[in-house]
């Protein structure tokens, strides 16, 4: 039994953002490079590994293809899922393929991305262009991206899935950043984005909650109803600047705003350091707030009161705080042959998540909690990357 | 129209005076900001990830002018 949706619409903004972000000089192609690269988290009752290649090339100097190949390995299940369902596996592929052109002192790039589950099937189109102005002080970039996605529901096994297709949901994407070059040792930036979605936006794999006197658990669950529609705002800004000692500190603040009533703020600190031209050492930390959906609650009065009602763990008021370290290795500092250089990256992360209106249901019944009465849901997660890089 | 004159007369300025903006920070002064560690996101694949993994947790989306590719469900 699995949830699928927030994975494949997850995967699908993330790629987004991936070809979004050209940013800091549109007159220049990406430097020629290949990626090899594995995670693991660990969380919530969740493993999950990630594996992916990753191939940059200029063609010639106004030419480039960059492309991506991922896969992700699921088992577990996280606790709503575990309190209505059985453990889960599961695999997800995402291919993904980027051309470049550029022309004087702007960059066209036009995408595809195909992410492909059992029970979700994702294909996204998106074009952007970055044009340098002021002297190259200024990068403007805008982008535009469609979405289609097909939603199923496993109701079989993992070795023997029985896929059932509940609907299709298209999204649109338009994105502005501004990149701007303040002073000698600081640069700025600025995102906006709206997203807006339309069709069958729900998880067919979680419940609402509802009080029933009946059930000698006191609640019975039921399938949870979304509106069709969804348009979100996001603004992002950020700072980085150039400390004295050849060190780089960066800010970052998002607020995120929606039709469902969510609103979050993120705030993200991050300190690198080099040690010569061998090492990179990077620290963050990130603060994570949000409200609830206005159609989510953890327990609802009963079956039916209200026309939309969710119990979504990603719709629930919550707050995460998330520690990180990298460090990157140069193996080729100077370069060999055809190679500019080599680099080896191991990053590992701490999240804690807080729930302020989500119950760890598992818990009714020990001893005394009644409906509503158990204690609120939090975690631990751990996200482990290891990543080799070869620039050539 | 009355209401929109404002605008487009600001508009008309803004345009007319970028077009005679000099760079306050000359080329040849941009070395540290063209230092690797000014990148603002060095390795897009790995941004991606961690984009993926609180996306599959959090209710916000977007703006986060970085990377893409990774899991995060259930």
């Amino acid at each position: 039994m699995l949830k699928r949706s927030s994975f494949g619409h997850a995967a699908r903004l993330a790629a987004i953002t991936l070809l979004l972000f050209r940013a800091t000089n549109a007159d220049v192609l990406p430097d020629d490079r290949a990626d090899l690269f594995y995670s693991k988290y660990s969380g919530g009752g969740m493993d999950i590994t990630g594996e992916s290649v990753l191939v940059q090339k200029k063609i010639t100097e106004n030419l480039a293809v960059n492309v991506n190949y991922f896969v992700d390995k699921v088992s577990g299940a996280s606790v709503d899922v575990l309190s209505q369902a059985s453990q889960i596996k599961d695999e997800r592929k995402q291919k993904s393929g980027t051309i470049e052109y550029l022309h004087d002192k702007t960059t066209y790039s036009l995408s595809f991305i195909n992410s492909a589950e059992r029970d979700y099937i994702s294909n996204t189109t998106h074009f952007s262009l970055s044009q340098d102005m002021f002297g190259d002080l200024t990068t403007l970039t805008l982008g535009w991206g469609r979405t289609r996605d097909s939603v199923g529901e496993n109701d079989g096994t993992a070795n023997d899935p029985k896929v059932a297709w509940l609907g299709h949901a298209e999204s649109q994407d338009y994105n502005v950043g501004i990149n701007q070059i303040l002073t000698k040792n600081l640069i700025s930036g600025v995102d906006f984005e709206v997203i807006t979605d339309d069709g069958y936006l729900a998880n067919p794999y979680r419940s609402y909650r509802y009080i029933d006197p009946l059930n000698a658990k006191g609640y019975s669950l039921a399938s949870q109803i979304y509106p069709d529609t969804r348009t979100s705002t996001a603004v992002g800004v950020h700072a980085k600047y150039f400390l004295p000692w050849r060190a780089a500190v960066t800010g970052t603040y998002r607020y995120y705003n929606d039709t469902w009533a969510i609103t979050g703020d993120t705030y993200e600190l991050d300190y690198t350091h080099p040690i010569g031209n061998i090492w990179i050492l990077e620290g963050r930390f990130r603060y994570y707030k949000q409200n609830h959906a206005s159609f989510y609650s953890d327990l609802f009065p009963f079956a039916g009161s209200q026309n939309f009602m969710a119990r979504d763990q990603d719709l629930a008021g919550q707050t995460n705080t998330t520690i990180g370290a990298k460090a990157t290795y140069a193996f080729l500092p100077t370069g060999w042959k055809m190679f500019k250089r080599g680099t080896v990256t191991l990053d590992i992360s701490r999240i804690t998540f807080k729930y302020s209106d989500f119950t760890d249901i598992k818990d009714f019944g020990q001893p005394e909690y009644l409906p509503g009465d158990e204690p609120l849901y939090r975690f631990n997660a751990t996200v482990f990357q290891a990543y080799m890089s070869v620039f050539f | 129209m009355r209401t929109l004159r404002p605008v487009l007369m600001a508009g008309v300025l803004l345009m007319t005076s970028a077009c005679g903006i000099q760079p306050w920070v000359k080329p040849y002064e941009r070395d540290r900001l063209a230092d690797p560690i000014m990148t603002w996101d060095r390795d897009a694949i790995s941004s991606a990830y961690l984009d993926h993994i609180r996306e599959a947790r959090e209710g916000s989306r977007g703006a986060t002018g970085s990377a893409g590719g990774g899991c995060g469900c259930n």
